[in-house]
């Protein structure tokens, strides 16, 4: 059986104040590459009513380089990302996610703004954008206001983003590309590690998803940011594990924060995996990306 | 409902359907184009390859709303590519299909391969495939054929 279409009102316009006065006048959806929403139509999930089709609105792509930040419009797709040289350097982990999610033709459709608006805790970029410390900026015609990525998902499937808003970029604060792996443990620079567990490499959806980036000097935890997913009801930003990094040698750090870690995730049982194998996995993943880092070893993804 | 102009296999159309109708649906059903199949209408397997301003897509996805003005080639128009004749000729020699349900998307998946990179090597021609899923073969003869196509792409290519 098919959606009643009848049910459906579409506007496609190319100009984004037109987009902006419709999301103010409420009642309406956003509609964006498709990857998602489509699916729910089909399985007739999808609520009739009003969508504002962006796919059109040409401000809304485009990766902007400056000296502190790169910017990506909301229509950035995941082929987009793979592409961009300087997002290759300096964002390895985004990039991975990039390649990750779904395959080729998933990955020309689908926009880094639907798969944060669209809040799946499976979704594979957040971590990526968490771990990163992305800042989003929300547009509606009562202006334009930026928020911490870090801070948007509130709940599962809930987020800060107002009905009269639309995410119109974001936004990756430029700092020190990730260091190659050197021999007897990386002691200064930072380090990216993003690993996926799935049924198979590609067109899986997370059982869990991990990204971790790390700054060291001589050795100790300068910082870390970790970002996950499949393991909350939103795309977690896993703070009180990165506490327990941070400030420490990392080899003397690991377990503690792979024990934060555990109590940090929330999982639970669904199709896909059960919450017990999730939290196993999690924690596992985490202590093997942590280790590898100490001792040197390239945190690949070895799926 | 809304009239939309597209370029399917070279030749312009309009076609007349609501914006979240599937271009699937508006290939097979409204200008008789069979050949793009649907398998799981969910992204999953591929079945639906088309090519939208040669970039691949799952046509199960796309409303056609998004595709106003652009060019739509499908199985059966992008054979005029001599590169993807070639392609075609090459899955018929290695014997790259069973059932033929994945076949038309699993040559329209390759064609975006060979395309932009003739000399693709198996491991790009299985990444490239990905999200085709052929529940016969166990896809060693689908990227032998591709295999074959790279490779006769390159002695063609005479570099």
């Amino acid at each position: 059986m098919r959606a009643d279409l009848s049910r459906f009102e579409v506007v496609r316009p190319r100009a984004l104040d037109e987009v902006l006065v419709r999301l103010g006048e409420g009642g309406w959806s956003v509609l964006a590459g498709g990857t998602d929403l489509m699916v729910t139509l089909g399985a007739l999930a999808l609520p009739p009513g009003r969508y504002v089709d962006v796919w059109r609105v040409d401000a809304l792509r485009g990766i902007t380089v400056t000296d502190d930040a790169i910017t990506m419009g909301a229509l950035t797709t995941y082929a987009d990302v793979q592409r961009h040289p300087l997002l290759q350097v300096e964002f390895p982990m985004l990039v991975e996610a990039a390649r990750r999610s779904g395959a080729a033709a998933i990955q020309n459709r689908g926009t880094l703004g639907g798969n944060i608006a669209n809040a799946s805790p499976a979704a594979d970029s957040p971590p990526a954008l968490l771990a990163y410390g992305a800042v989003l900026e929300l547009h509606s015609r009562a202006g334009t206001r930026r928020l911490a990525y870090a801070d948007f998902h509130t709940g599962y499937k809930q987020t800060l983003r107002r009905g009269d808003e639309l995410i119109a970029r974001v936004i990756l604060p430029r700092r020190a590309a990730a260091a190659a792996p050197v021999a007897g443990g990386v002691r200064d620079g930072v380090v990216d590690a993003y690993r996926k567990i799935g049924t198979r490499k590609a067109q899986a959806i997370a059982k869990v998803g991990l990204a971790v980036r790390l700054e060291l000097q001589g050795g100790v935890v300068a910082d870390a940011a970790i970002g996950a997913a499949s393991v909350a009801p939103v795309p977690l930003f896993a703070r009180t594990t990165a506490a327990a990094l941070r400030g420490r040698p990392l080899a003397d750090a690991i377990e503690a924060a792979v024990a934060a870690f555990g109590d940090e995730v929330t999982p639970i049982d669904d199709v896909r995996s059960s919450a017990r194998y999730r939290r196993q996995v999690a924690v596992n993943v985490l202590r093997d990306v942590l280790a590898a880092v100490s001792a040197g070893r390239t945190p690949v993804d070895s799926l | 409902m809304i009239d939309i102009e597209l370029v399917v296999n070279g030749r312009s159309q309009r076609v007349h359907a609501h914006p979240l109708a599937r271009l699937l649906d508006v290939l097979r059903e409204q200008l008789g184009l069979c050949g793009t199949k649907e398998g799981c209408g969910e992204g999953e397997c591929g079945a639906c390859s088309v090519l939208i301003d040669d970039v691949l897509v799952n046509a199960c996805l796309v409303p056609v709303g998004q595709c106003e003005g652009s060019r739509v080639d499908t199985i059966e128009g992008i054979g005029a590519d001599p590169r993807v004749a070639a392609l075609q000729r090459a899955f018929v020699d290695v014997g790259g299909a069973q059932c033929g349900i994945c076949t038309p998307g699993m040559i329209v998946a390759a064609s975006a391969l060979v395309r932009t990179r003739p000399r693709a090597t198996p491991a790009e021609i299985r990444t490239a495939l990905a999200g085709n899923l052929c529940r016969c073969t166990g896809y060693v003869r689908i990227v032998d054929a591709v295999a074959q196509a790279c490779g006769a792409g390159e002695s063609e290519g005479g570099a």
